[in-house]
């Protein structure tokens, strides 16, 4: 698992509150971990911190899973 | 009209963490007043607070009993510590909504006078910083004054009135009054209703310091700065936590067994029209918001057995207040208690009418009226009265008067009755 995938899953874990077995990659972060949407908006605003990127609006609305989350990072840091 | 007792008490007080540990602690002449060190005060001139005492063990005040830490970052602290009173009125009154129609029947009426002043400093603080896109989308509600009210609705299914009250230092007296007469005009058989504050952060110390009105004398002797009616007084110590009662129609109490501390029995309220922060020079409107209770309760002052003061330990405020209690009372002066629970728990603002209702409601379940701590020497206007200086005083109290008077000249005074 790429270094990335496992940072994001930690901030998953810690915002969410969630195991960390129930983070996978193809997880909801809606649907599967009990976000809602402005936990979603927090996720995304802890990715930028972390990760040091800019995630606009329109792609954060695109980042429903973790695997979103993690492909739009190793893209955007790629 | 219908009738409206008390089933449930809970605080949060920096005396303690619950309500019979607090009134214990009271009891037993203990000071909740200490250095703050948890913020920077070194440019602050009054560096002493009212803090809730943290940790984990019997009296210490754990956020983590009461709220999982993935939602402490939706609720500034004052929201903490209104649900966990809430949590604690509720578990005390044995009153558990599960059906639909009980869920209806119950509603929560908890104010603030500030709201979430520390993270609007911190996400203030982030703009200022050039970090706009780091404040957080759970700032609003974590901050909104309705929220402790939102919240505890949530947590315990409370599908009745969901209201607030702001009225600066008389929030918590108002929102019992007002939740009361829900009650008696049937928009709920049962309200959760109080105050919450935690406003002791560098914004609030800073701008209550500007006004003039923290002690600052007393800085080396926490434990001594908060001395109403004393003449060493030199202003109020601000204070944080919270207090809710659980209100209920008294044949729904009784109807379920339910114990009754007391009844509310009269509610007043009054304006100063006078000063943004001065109480009216002449008392008249304490006075009015004290009348207008007793007529409200059918009372006349003989009647009375304790008076839970406003009492802050201004050099203004006490006298003024004093003064109307005076002039109300005439001569059935010589025959009531008051005193002011602020000298041991500080003034906790929005909160301090709910604290000091809880208080109001135990003196008379219990027959025990709490001291005023270190009044050592009355200043001459306060004399003649007894001021219930420095021990517990133990009388019978059939009835109690609870007053709580707040910045914009808004008053408010609580009747409760034994039962």
């Amino acid at each position: 698992m790429s270094d990335v995938a496992d940072r994001v899953k930690k901030i998953v874990v810690e915002h969410l509150g969630v195991e960390e077995d129930k983070v996978t990659e193809n997880a909801s972060f809606i649907d599967d971990l009990g976000a809602d949407s402005l936990d979603t908006v927090e996720l995304v605003m802890a990715f930028e911190e972390e990760f040091g990127v800019e995630i606009p609006d329109d792609a954060a609305e695109k980042i429903l899973t973790v695997k979103d989350a993690i492909d739009f990072i190793e893209k955007a840091n790629g | 009209m219908r009738r409206v007792v008390v089933t449930g008490i809970g605080a949060v007080t920096p005396v303690a963490n619950g309500a019979q540990a607090t009134w214990q602690g009271l009891l037993d002449g203990k000071s909740g007043i200490r250095a703050i060190d948890n913020f920077d005060v070194s440019d602050i001139p009054a560096k002493i607070g009212g803090m809730v005492p943290r940790g984990t063990g019997a009296g210490l005040f754990n956020a983590e009993d009461h709220v999982s830490v993935k939602d402490m970052k939706k609720m500034d602290e004052f929201i903490i510590f209104g649900i966990a009173a809430a949590d604690q009125a509720l578990a005390d009154s044995g009153w558990v909504p599960e059906t639909e129609e009980d869920q209806e029947a119950t509603g929560v009426m908890i104010g603030s006078g500030i709201g979430g002043l520390p993270r609007i400093a911190e996400s203030a603080q982030l703009i200022a910083d050039g970090k706009i896109r780091r404040v957080s989308p759970f700032f609003i509600p974590s901050c909104l004054i309705n929220l402790v009210s939102g919240q505890v609705s949530i947590k315990h299914g409370l599908k009745g009135p969901n209201h607030a009250v702001v009225t600066a230092c008389s929030t918590g007296a108002h929102a019992i009054g007002d939740a009361s007469r829900m009650i008696m005009l049937g928009d709920a058989d049962v309200m959760v209703a109080g105050g919450a504050e935690a406003a002791v952060c560098r914004l609030g110390m800073a701008g209550f310091a500007a006004a003039r009105a923290l002690s600052t004398g007393y800085n080396d002797t926490p434990t001594e700065a908060s001395r109403p009616w004393d003449q060493g007084r030199d202003g109020f110590v601000m204070g944080e936590g919270a207090g809710c009662v659980v209100l209920e129609e008294y044949e729904h109490a009784k109807a379920r067994g339910a114990r009754i501390y007391a009844e509310v029995v009269g509610y007043g309220m009054s304006g100063d029209a006078y000063h943004i922060t001065a109480p009216a020079a002449d008392g008249n409107g304490g006075f009015r918001s004290m009348r207008n209770a007793l007529r409200n309760a059918g009372v006349t002052p003989e009647q009375v057995d304790y008076v839970n003061a406003h009492g802050t330990s201004t050099p203004l405020g006490d006298e003024i207040e004093l003064g109307a209690v005076k002039r109300l009372f005439g001569d059935a002066i010589n025959d009531v208690s008051m005193s002011s629970t602020k000298s041991a728990t500080g003034h906790l603002l929005g909160a301090a009418g709910a604290i000091e209702a809880v208080f109001s409601v135990l003196a008379i379940h219990e027959s025990v009226v709490p001291p005023t701590l270190n009044l050592h020497n009355p200043s001459e206007a306060c004399r003649g009265i007894d001021l219930v200086p420095l021990e517990a005083k133990q009388r019978k109290v059939n009835y109690a008067l609870s007053n709580s008077f707040g910045f914009g000249g808004t008053n408010a005074s609580l009747v409760f009755k034994s039962v």
